[in-house]
């Protein structure tokens, strides 16, 4: 029954997170701010709720030895805290991976920004031919021809609005990186600042020119030409702002994974928390070993027997300060208790390395030998022998199977056999036939952990990442500014340090100072 | 036994005189020298001050004429048979000490417990 209660609030949880992903950017902060407290304050009372489930185990079972006393041994549960802790996290991992959604779900509010820039861009380019097509329309026959200067006016325009489209389409019309949780202020900034021009113009367009119908064409022309020439400074203000602004390093994050504790450091420039979060995922891809959770159940076994090798009884009757004095029971018992532990994680991991290394040898036997049946066909004898020919999946599954077993043994004793299915071998196989590597290229995508992304889908993890932070997460980076990235089995916690303003002094050395004396301390006997 | 470039040195010295020893066809005296104005003098061991480039003894064998003498370890060598040792090059100095036709080699050497029984002496008084 406590179990159950653990499941629902997980479910809830992650139901939460991805609700919040598919609200649109530009929903009030406040909703925001109250729906990442929600999931936040969900989570602390999930822990709290088993906690206490175990607590609420061991009072259960402690009131009836008091009660009934003759029959003690028919009605204690013993029921520890292994059992409970070890089902719900079992439950947890069930629960992540049906989080994980196999279709990626296409998301509308996804391409929201896209469609407000492409928007923007229309009424960018229409706002100055407009002012140069309307008075032509509307009173054409009143306007002064202007000559020469009027032309010049017309190309530098046209090759202006040219430029700034491309410059436009280069900037801002990318396929979105990421779906951030907050709006990227600084791009919101700009549009803001281009519709506020645009508006400031067609109210000048409308009130001085079209209402007065003005005869000067050439001022017409050039006023258009100015507009062109403020949207260009402000793309020139977007590129320094969204692209050049946060390339000079100042601050060094620290990323650690929380369950293996991988450590990785980047040095970022003056960035948001959310772009930081963005980039710092970018780099996980790519820099940190792949995730495997089942190197870390020997960690959990040793720690569900600490807890499990003392319970404590609370025989005088409970009280307010049971709770704590209990914990402290513990973990004073725990100190004297003298255990073995540790000799038996030496020990283990002793015949882990060595039972990993025999296994290792093996296998690289059985792939070089296999190997060697295998041998590229030349041009020559190509034309000669017609027969045997195969291409390079056909020759990797003739010779898959010697070392299939050697292969897989060794997969399962690292405890990396989920990561590799059998069609993933063969393909590896035969992109190394294709491109003649050598046996040690072949193996060492399975003898080294590598990045996230190496791995195929199966391995993958999740693309659904929760930002966890104490500050705003558009309020910039600072010195100890910390913030935390919740995947479904694990989190980054990420630490940042801004860089130390160095000081630099030169010294001159003048290329003739370089002097040199031979030291000599000779003993003569005499 | 610092000195200033250009002032008279004092110091308080031993005469001692060391009969060479014949060895088959040289004579050795039994003390080894370091030192010399063309030498490293901050690896001097036995000087005071370390730009002291005087020749000092830096071994004395036993049982050798220069131990009967009453050479010791240390000594600074300021005179041999008459001749200046304070600013002497190293090979110069071993020709003095080894000249083949003397016999005999009158050494004046200062050390730096010489200075302090002198001291201590006429504080007594």
């Amino acid at each position: 029954m406590d179990t159950e209660s653990i499941q629902s609030g997980y479910s809830h949880h992650s139901n939460r997170s991805r609700g919040s992903n598919k609200q649109s950017e530009r929903s009030s902060r406040d909703r925001h701010k109250s729906h990442s407290r929600d999931s936040s304050s969900r989570s602390d009372k999930n822990v709290t709720i088993s906690a206490s489930s175990a607590q609420l185990q061991q009072d259960q079972s402690s009131a009836p030895t008091d009660a009934q006393d003759d029959n003690w041994g028919e009605t204690t549960t013993a029921v520890t805290g292994t059992s409970d802790h070890s089902l719900s996290q079992e439950d947890l991992a069930g629960f992540g991976k049906e989080t994980e959604t196999p279709a990626e779900k296409l998301n509308c509010i996804r391409f929201l920004p896209l469609v407000l820039t492409l928007f923007l861009g229309l009424l960018v380019l229409v706002t100055p031919l407009a002012f140069l097509v309307l008075p032509q329309l509307v009173w054409p026959e009143r306007l002064q021809a202007c000559g020469t200067a009027c032309e010049g006016l017309f190309l530098s325009l046209a090759f202006k609005l040219l430029i700034l489209l491309l410059a436009g389409w280069a900037l801002f019309v990318r396929p979105a990186r990421a779906s951030l949780p907050r709006i990227a202020v600084f791009r919101a900034l700009l549009g803001l600042l281009t519709l506020l021009l645009l508006l400031s113009y067609w109210l000048f367009f409308g009130v001085r020119i079209l209402d007065s119908q003005d005869e000067n064409y050439q001022g017409i022309v050039q006023f258009a030409v100015s507009l062109v020439d403020a949207l260009l400074f402000i793309h020139y203000l977007a590129v320094v702002l969204l692209e050049i602004r946060h390339l000079r390093p100042c601050f060094s994050l620290c990323v650690v994974r929380s369950t293996d504790g991988e450590t990785h450091h980047y040095n970022l420039g003056l960035l948001s928390i959310q772009r930081a979060a963005l980039v710092i995922l970018e780099h996980y891809y790519k820099d940190f070993t792949i995730h495997n959770p089942a190197l870390l159940t020997a960690a959990k076994s040793r720690a569900a027997k600490h807890l499990a090798g003392l319970k404590v009884y609370n025989v005088d009757g409970a009280g307010s300060e049971a709770a704590t004095a209990q914990s402290r029971a513990k973990i004073a018992a725990a100190a004297r208790h003298r255990d073995t532990s540790h000799n038996e994680l030496y020990y283990e991991e002793a015949e882990h390395e060595r039972r990993v290394r025999k296994r290792r040898a093996r296998l690289v036997v059985a792939v070089e030998e296999a190997f060697t049946h295998v041998r590229r066909l030349q041009e020559e004898e190509k034309k000669k022998q017609p027969g045997d020919e195969m291409d390079p999946r056909e020759a990797a599954q003739a010779i898959f199977p010697s070392m299939a077993q050697a292969l897989q043994k060794y997969l399962r004793t690292i405890r990396q056999q989920h990561c590799h299915s059998m069609d993933s071998i063969q393909a590896h196989l035969a992109f190394c036939i294709t491109n003649n590597m050598t046996p040690k290229a072949f193996l060492e995508s399975y003898l080294v952990a590598g990045p996230t992304l190496q791995y195929g889908r199966e391995c993958l993890q999740a693309r659904q990442w929760t930002l966890v932070s104490e500050a705003s997460v558009t309020s910039p980076l600072r010195h100890g500014t910390e913030f935390q990235l919740k995947s479904s089995d694990f989190s980054l916690v990420v630490t940042s340090k801004a860089i130390p303003h160095l000081k630099l002094s030169e010294e001159f050395v003048h290329p003739k100072s370089h002097k040199f004396v031979l030291q000599l301390q000779s003993e003569t006997s005499v | 036994m610092s000195y200033i470039p250009g002032q008279p040195v004092t110091a308080v010295v031993q005469q001692i005189e060391i009969q060479k020893l014949r060895d088959g066809v040289n004579l050795i005296l039994g003390f080894s020298i370091g030192g010399g104005i063309d030498q490293d003098s901050s690896q001097n061991p036995f000087s005071e001050d370390k730009s002291d480039k005087g020749i000092y003894v830096t071994r004395v064998s036993k049982g050798s004429p220069a131990e009967v003498a009453g050479l010791r370890m240390g000594d600074k060598i300021m005179q041999v048979n008459g001749w200046d040792m304070t600013m002497v090059t190293h090979d110069q100095a071993r020709k003095r000490l080894t000249k083949k036709n003397e016999d005999v080699v009158r050494l004046l050497v200062t050390r730096k417990s010489l200075e302090e029984a002198v001291r201590q002496s006429t504080m007594q008084h």
